[in-house]
């Protein structure tokens, strides 16, 4: 009953929005407001509908309808409540209702914003808010429901469908499969939210700059509108990517946080672009120029948005044959295709229009850096891309499988990155307009200085030998040297203005100019994962073996002793082998350790959870990998040595607050501006 | 650039210039002496007589699981992969090269045990599609710039560069401010 109901909901809110679509273009082209106001709260409609599908799926989630395909895939009766609401993202056919939600959601929050300024905005937003989420329920209704249901033939076979198929009778299931172990843990409960967060709100700016190209207004207003916007969707993607990295380390078992994984990657690709646009559009801001490219930046973030979320969740990575075989990937492959055309088509119309204001003149100014900090964000988006897509054109045209891994990516990516990371120390010392080597020699040399001590010399007297890790080391003390020179001279500049002691003067100057000392905040960020990465990266040791008990395995400073194995059964539906273990660290004891391996019955899968021991200078990493069946006398252990690697996601803790401030609201002298003539306006509308 | 200034004007910009030379000169100096300072280092006393877990993971980290999607040979959870985890350490102890063993596996599961294409045929497009499409952004980026400086109208005249250290912060101040103001 509730499934039908569910699936009814869902039927309407496609209806409503294609509605919306046509109410929105018809009121545009024939300059009748009604239907355009109309086509609005049909958008502000499908919010409530699509709420109704999730929630019903929710109810039928937790009361274990495992008569519904979805439901008895991805719960089991063994499973918590919480759990089971979480499932939601735990599957195919769920995830694209949670992904419609999101998307009515934003969509909804930006059509309840002022729009005094900008009406003729409004119907465009409309109408690809309005796509997108058609899209996604046209995928969810046709393909992957949700509420389809499991139905038994007269001749024992089951089926899979919604309505009953003649003659079947509905099959009780009485317990379901259970989601995956791996979803299971908390960082892998909040990851795909995350992700989704980003991806969703990022459809807002690529709104609003379509909405620019077909109304023409193509100077920098849509910025303006959705820079809180993409500010927010960045900062749920890099969210979602630590947070995914950390999930990898602390449940994968195999001592890291980043595979290169085509699915890791596509999360990643459209971050890159994220980021190159973020730094990008502060130039069309500031100095009126690479209009165009704003517009590319956009739209190949939207399109790679779509693609992240179809490569995770189309057939189409395990093989190019199975993608051809699955209905969802052909649509989703037909409706990036479609969007990519239509606004490039779009973008050419307007050409003429995004000319820009002034030209570059200086390549050593900030623009001109901040566009070389593009191309080398384009550059490892390119790596990426043609990382990721390799496989399938070998397999398309050769047969042959390939795997394309991380050496791959690491040599290809590591000069760029590094690059990115010597910009991120030069490019705050340069001036918009104009700079030259000489006055930004004169800027840099003391954190220059600086950098030499603490990033060269100091881990050389700490014994690093590796050229690699050294220049790495000196990069991030000199980005470092400089982001905190900045928040150095700002705050002592603004305490000579003001009186105010060395404390106050930093916050109100980061107070007053949120984006510039966030966006410094961030870059500390980066430089502390550097840190932590290359620590990981470059000097990580492991060793494995088997040790009888009170045995003992070495590696560089740590002696970890096996103590004792137990096994028991836990009732959500695991059997659980865990070891103790004793850690000494020159010969001093400092903890236990009880790495595990956890069995579910029903999906029939182990999952290694490891023991760390976590300080800030390395962590001790131990899997239990087997253990002697008979007697639990003996097992086999592998151990990694993780250097610095806390600093990685301390760096990512830090790289949060500083988007967080960034984002933060404050009083816009924009906003003030808004705020004069609308009580006026107010004043004359009674 | 810009460098049409009477010598005398960048003068002290220039003892600035040899004094940083020499700052830097003297800090790498220090540096190649750590470097080269002899490092204790453990040895190995003797190699161990059986082939142990290292040795295979070192040679199945290199590899990827040849039925599993994206999984490291040496940390696959399955059955199988132990089973070949296994057969790597059996080729090690009848002294085989880890070329060899890698061979073996590529003769009988195909190219997809490598981390990386072995660069032949059309393989050869992973390597070579990359760096020609950065060169080519490279291009894209020189010659863009080179339009912008052609067709652009001189540029105003930014303020004067500051004579020394203190009218520098204030010039900074300055440029704070009208950031601010103007943001």
């Amino acid at each position: 009953m509730l499934a039908n109901f569910g699936f009814g909901a869902l039927l309407i809110t496609l209806l409503i929005s294609l509605y919306g679509i046509g109410a929105a273009i018809y009121g545009v082209r024939r300059n009748q407001p009604a239907w355009v106001e109309s086509a609005r709260l049909a958008m502000l409609l499908t919010f409530p509908l699509i709420s109704v599908v999730a929630l019903s799926l929710i109810v039928l989630l937790v009361s274990g309808h495992y008569e519904l395909e979805f439901v008895s895939s991805v719960t089991s009766n063994s499973m918590p409540i919480y759990l089971r609401i979480t499932a939601l993202w735990g599957g195919q056919a769920g995830s694209l209702v949670f992904w419609s939600w999101l998307m009515s959601a934003f969509a909804t929050a930006v059509t309840l914003r002022r729009w005094d300024r900008d009406r003729e905005f409004l119907p465009w937003v409309i109408v690809v808010s309005l796509i997108t989420l058609a899209f996604f329920l046209i995928l969810t209704i046709f393909f992957e429901n949700p509420f389809e249901r499991i139905w038994r033939a007269p001749n024992g076979q089951f089926i899979v469908a919604m309505f009953q198929p003649a003659g079947a009778s509905l099959a009780m299931m009485r317990d379901g499969q259970g989601l995956n172990p791996l979803l299971r843990h908390p960082g892998m409960i909040i990851h795909p939210p995350m992700l989704y967060l980003g991806f969703v709100s990022f459809v807002i700016p690529y709104a609003f700059a379509i909405a620019a190209l077909i109304t023409g207004r193509t100077d920098d207003r849509w910025i303006r509108i959705t820079r809180r916007w993409a500010l927010v969707a960045w900062l749920f993607l890099s969210l979602g990517l630590i947070l995914g990295g950390r999930w990898a380390y602390d449940v994968l078992g195999w001592g890291g946080y980043w595979g290169w994984d085509p699915v890791e990657i596509a999360a990643f690709m459209p971050w890159l672009t994220g980021t190159a646009f973020l730094h990008s559009v502060m130039i069309q801001e500031k100095r009126g120029m690479l209009k165009h490219w704003n517009m590319v930046l956009i739209i190949l973030t939207y399109c790679l948005v779509i693609f992240g979320t179809f490569l995770t969740r189309s057939g189409v990575l395990s093989s190019v044959h199975a993608f051809a075989q699955s209905a969802i990937g052909p649509m989703f492959f037909g409706f990036i295709g479609l969007t990519f055309i239509a606004s490039l088509y779009l973008l050419m119309q307007r050409w003429d229009s995004l000319k820009a204001d002034t030209h570059m003149t200086s390549m050593l100014s900030r623009e001109a850096l901040f566009l070389l900090n593009n191309l080398l964000f384009m550059s490892i988006l390119v790596v990426c891309f043609w990382g990721v897509m390799f496989p399938l054109i070998s397999e398309l045209f050769t047969n042959q499988k390939v795997t394309v891994g991380p050496p791959f990516y690491e040599r290809a990516t590591a000069p760029l990155f590094a690059g990115l990371l010597l910009l991120m120390g030069v490019a705050p010392l340069s001036a918009w307009r104009h700079s030259t080597a000489k006055t930004l020699g004169r800027a840099i040399w003391k954190p220059f200085i600086f950098s030499l001590l603490v990033g060269v010399l100091l881990p050389l007297a700490l014994g690093v030998r590796h050229w690699a890790a050294l220049l790495g080391f000196w990069l991030s003390a000199f980005v470092a040297s400089v982001t905190l020179y900045e928040f150095w001279r700002g705050a002592l500049a603004r305490r000579r203005k003001s009186g105010e002691n060395l404390a106050l003067a930093l916050w109100r100057l980061a107070g007053r100019n949120r984006r510039r000392y966030g966006g410094y905040v961030i870059h500390l960020g980066v430089v502390l994962m550097a840190i932590g990465i290359i620590g990981i990266e470059m000097f990580q040791t492991e060793t494995q073996g088997t040790i009888p008990r009170g045995g003992s395995l070495s590696l560089r400073d740590y002696t970890v002793t096996y103590q004792s194995l137990a096994m028991f059964d836990t009732p959500d539906g695991r059997n659980v082998a865990r070891a103790v273990l004793s850690v000494e660290k020159n010969g001093q004891y400092v903890g236990e350790l009880h790495p595990r391996r956890d069995y579910y019955f029903e999906s029939q899968q182990p999952m290694t959870i490891p023991g760390v021991r976590s300080t800030m200078e390395d962590d001790l990493y131990v899997l239990l990998v087997d253990w002697m069946p008979v007697s639990s006398q003996g097992a086999t252990f592998k151990i990694y040595h993780n250097p610095l690697v806390n600093w990685l996601w301390l760096g990512g803790l830090v790289f949060i607050l500083g988007t967080l401030i960034a984002a933060w609201p404050e009083k816009d002298p924009e906003e003030a501006v808004e705020r004069a003539p609308r009580s006026a306006y107010a004043g004359a509308q009674v | 650039m810009r460098n049409n200034q009477p010598f005398r004007d960048v003068s002290p910009t220039r003892r600035m210039t040899a004094a940083l030379l020499w700052m830097v000169g003297l800090l790498l100096l220090a540096g190649m002496t750590l470097i080269f300072v002899p490092q204790a280092s453990a040895q190995n006393p003797t190699p161990p007589p059986a082939i142990s877990d290292d040795q295979v993971n070192a040679i199945a980290k290199e590899m990827y699981c040849p039925v599993c999607e994206n999984t490291p040979l040496d940390v696959c959870p399955t059955q199988a992969c132990a089973e070949w985890r296994e057969l790597i350490r059996e080729k090690l102890a009848e002294g085989w090269s880890e070329a060899q063993i890698k061979q073996y596996f590529v003769d009988r599961f195909g190219d997809r045990v490598l981390a990386t294409p072995p660069a032949r045929g059309l393989n050869w497009l992973v390597y070579v599609i990359p760096p020609i499409a950065i060169l080519l952004g490279v291009f894209l980026l020189y010659s863009a710039f080179r339009a912008w400086r052609r067709s652009a109208p001189p540029p105003a005249q930014a303020s004067p560069p500051a004579a020394g250290s203190a009218p520098a912060s204030d010039e900074y101040v300055r440029r704070l401010e009208e950031e601010l103001r103007n943001r």
